[in-house]
């Protein structure tokens, strides 16, 4: 089916360079840490982690957005998603070959990445992040194939992907659980030591990994025959306004506990990001412009005439992605750093290379699902009006 | 900023094969090694159930105390100075009360107490969190106490920094091994007797390990005259015991459960 890719119109093939110019340049970047080490980021010995991470830990969320079409479709036989289920599971790909690259990116001793492996340590969280993150790649990998393979075959799909199908389901929220653990169950960073770590995870992931499908299979819409569906994307943006109202619920509970019981240790992390601390306020604007997106996006999703509308549609769901992106991208990470053990504050800046090596992540995780949407789309073009089981 | 051929070479190859695999088996020889090393322990090495240190504060009067027991430590151990907060290294350091004890701050202390330096370093914790997070075993516990790192392990990943909750952790975010602008080496005094490390690894004090295996105590207790004292803590006789025992002492953090095996006597007389 590959060789679908390798057909295509000026467009495409447009985009698809402009892309490996951008992989270049992240790759003469990582190339320039690599000799130097990541002296060329903007990290420090109190703000350990940064951009890379954060990255890393919104990517996970949007890798998990398929199982939304997987449970109604698989599960509730809501066939309008059937069309699409195919969109979602390769986005899954793409971001979990992005969130691989971001951790290898980060490593100070990349060549040693094995060593997770051949010194296997179960109680290291990181470990089952590890696996948990190729399983379900590797489910994604095999269900989306097969199924868009039997589909281009004008068949059912065999049998033996279905328990694959419904084990990918637990799969996903495991990628996030576990991904939230490795922050939830560390001692002493304040901002990230709560209980519905996890569960703020799920909640932003429902909304943002969606949002972002919606986006892209308008895209798809605009640029090829094959059409997704408006009830199929009306259902979707129900399930995005639902997510993020409870995600926007609650971030506003880790807000009441921390500042109704008065901890010092619980508020600093919060003054820090929404007021400043110390007179440190680099992210203060990032947080409020999330805030903002976070209550515009919602307004227009809840309300049925502008969630309706496509043309108003797309703004809800851009902010949305943009208010989840800089709350994980940018504020949780970070936030968990400052201020220090020490209670002394120190800001973090991305740097140029830093911003360039991600941008090249990006670019790879927009190549692989470029090449993927191609295969998909013309397969449904090809098969277009045949109804399959499944 | 130039990179010359064989720099070159190497880059060139490395992004072609993502190197991975080959380096990982030359780790795991070393690794053998350094084990061998420690099936035959010296007869005169120091050894006991769990090490633990007193800080004595009252023994630290002046600018001077501080700095000796700070050079002490990083000179014989290689630790570079890169001359920036950024990319800091450090094994041992001061801080004051406000900010070794956060929590415990005390809006009415005297001056005195609030300008004291108290000495930081890695705490040896009983449960440390670090060990618990690390993916690859290279940070662990030794059966006396000490938290060792093995730097050939070491992926850089620092989980272990993000989950020490007492900044005990630097990470190398340059080559240590390396000059600055002027072509000063970041290592001051190379001291031979003590490997340098790589960059993109972690590193802490590791309890002067190898200065327990040859008998001798840990560089800073020798150099503080008393200010910092070290012992067996499960040793009733052992002087940190007796310490503890006279003294009113305070942990760092002692309700995240690691357990930090430095006691302070802050001192300040009928408080004590
Ligand atoms: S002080 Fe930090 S680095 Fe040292 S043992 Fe405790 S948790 Fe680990
Ligand atoms: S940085 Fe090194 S020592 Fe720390 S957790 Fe990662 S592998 Fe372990």
């Amino acid at each position: 089916m590959l060789e679908k890719a390798l057909s295509g119109s000026r467009r495409y093939w447009g985009w698809v360079f402009f892309l490996l110019a951008v992989i270049g340049a992240g790759v003469i970047a990582y190339l320039f840490q690599y000799q130097y080490g990541l002296t060329i980021t903007g990290l420090s010995r109190d703000v350990s982690w940064g951009f890379y991470i954060a990255q890393f830990t919104f990517l996970v969320g949007v890798a998990a957005s398929a199982v939304m079409l997987v449970i109604p479709y698989y599960l509730h036989n809501y066939k309008k998603f059937g069309r699409i289920v195919i969109l979602g599971e390769f986005l899954a790909i793409s971001a979990v070959i992005m969130c691989v690259l971001f951790i290898f990116v980060d490593l100070g001793q990349p060549t040693r990445v094995m060593n997770v492996m051949l010194h296997p340590t179960p109680n290291s969280v990181m470990f089952w992040d590890m696996i948990v993150l190729i399983g379900y790649l590797t489910l994604n990998l095999v269900i989306g194939w097969t199924t868009l393979g039997a589909e281009r075959k004008e068949v059912a799909p065999p049998a033996w992907v279905k328990p694959l199908i419904y084990l990918s389901i637990p799969w996903a929220a495991s990628i996030h659980t576990v991904t939230a653990f490795l922050y939830a169950g560390l001692p002493g960073r304040h901002l990230w030591l709560t209980a519905i770590m996890a569960a703020r995870f799920l909640s932003s992931a429902f909304a943002a990994g969606p949002a972002l499908l919606i986006l892209l299979a308008l895209i798809v819409r605009k640029t090829s025959k094959f059409d997704p569906g408006k009830e199929a994307l009306q259902s979707l943006a129900k399930i995005v306004t639902y997510a993020m109202t409870i995600n926007v619920f609650f971030f506003l509970l880790e807000v009441f506990t921390a500042f109704y019981s008065n901890i010092p240790g619980h508020m600093h992390p919060l003054k820090y990001l929404f007021l400043g601390l110390e007179g440190h306020s680099r992210l203060v604007p990032w947080m409020w412009s999330a805030t903002i997106l976070a209550f515009v996006g919602l307004a227009l999703l809840i309300y049925p005439g502008t969630r309706r509308n496509e043309s108003i549609l797309p703004i809800a769901l851009i902010s949305v992605f943009v208010s989840a992106w800089i709350d994980k991208g940018m504020g949780l990470v970070i936030g968990g750093f400052v201020p220090n053990p020490f209670e002394r504050v120190v800001e973090y800046t991305p740097t140029l290379p830093e911003l360039m090596i991600s941008l090249g992540v990006y670019a790879i995780g927009f190549l692989v699902l470029t090449v993927l949407y191609k295969v998909a789309i013309a397969v449904k073009e090809e098969t277009e009006g045949v109804e399959i089981p499944h | 900023m130039s990179i010359n051929r064989r720099q070159f070479l190497k880059i060139a190859g490395i992004s072609t094969i993502l190197g991975i695999g080959g380096t990982a088996v030359v780790n795991g020889l070393r690794k053998g090694d350094l084990e061998a090393s420690q099936m035959e322990p010296n007869p005169e090495g120091l050894t006991a159930k769990r090490w633990g240190f007193v800080v004595d504060m009252s023994k630290f009067k002046s600018e001077a105390d501080v700095k000796r027991v700070i050079a002490s430590c990083h000179d014989i151990h290689n630790v570079p100075d890169f001359g920036n907060p950024k990319d800091e290294v450090k094994w041992i350091w001061k801080d004051d009360y406000e900010h070794v004890f956060p929590g415990q701050e005390n809006e009415y202390a005297t001056e005195e107490m609030k300008g004291k330096p108290f000495m930081v370093f890695c705490n040896h914790c009983a449960y440390p969190a670090c060990v618990r997070v690390c993916p690859t075993k290279a940070t662990f516990k030794r059966k006396d106490g000490i938290v060792m790192m093995d730097m050939h392990r070491c992926i850089g990943c620092r989980f272990c920094m993000a989950a020490c909750p007492f900044g005990a952790r630097s990470f190398n975010f340059r080559d240590p091994r390396g000059t600055d602008a002027n072509g000063q080496p970041f290592i001051k005094h190379l001291d031979p007797e003590f490997p340098t490390r790589t960059k993109g690894v972690v590193e802490k004090c590791t309890g002067c390990y190898e200065r327990l295996a040859k008998g001798k105590m840990p560089a800073c207790v020798e150099a503080s005259n008393g200010g910092i004292v070290f012992g067996d803590l499960e040793d009733p006789n052992s002087e940190v015991r007796k310490l503890i025992g006279k003294n009113y002492t305070i942990r760092r953090r002692p309700e995240l459960g690691t357990q930090p095996s430095i006691y302070y006597i802050i001192g300040g007389n009928e408080n004590a």
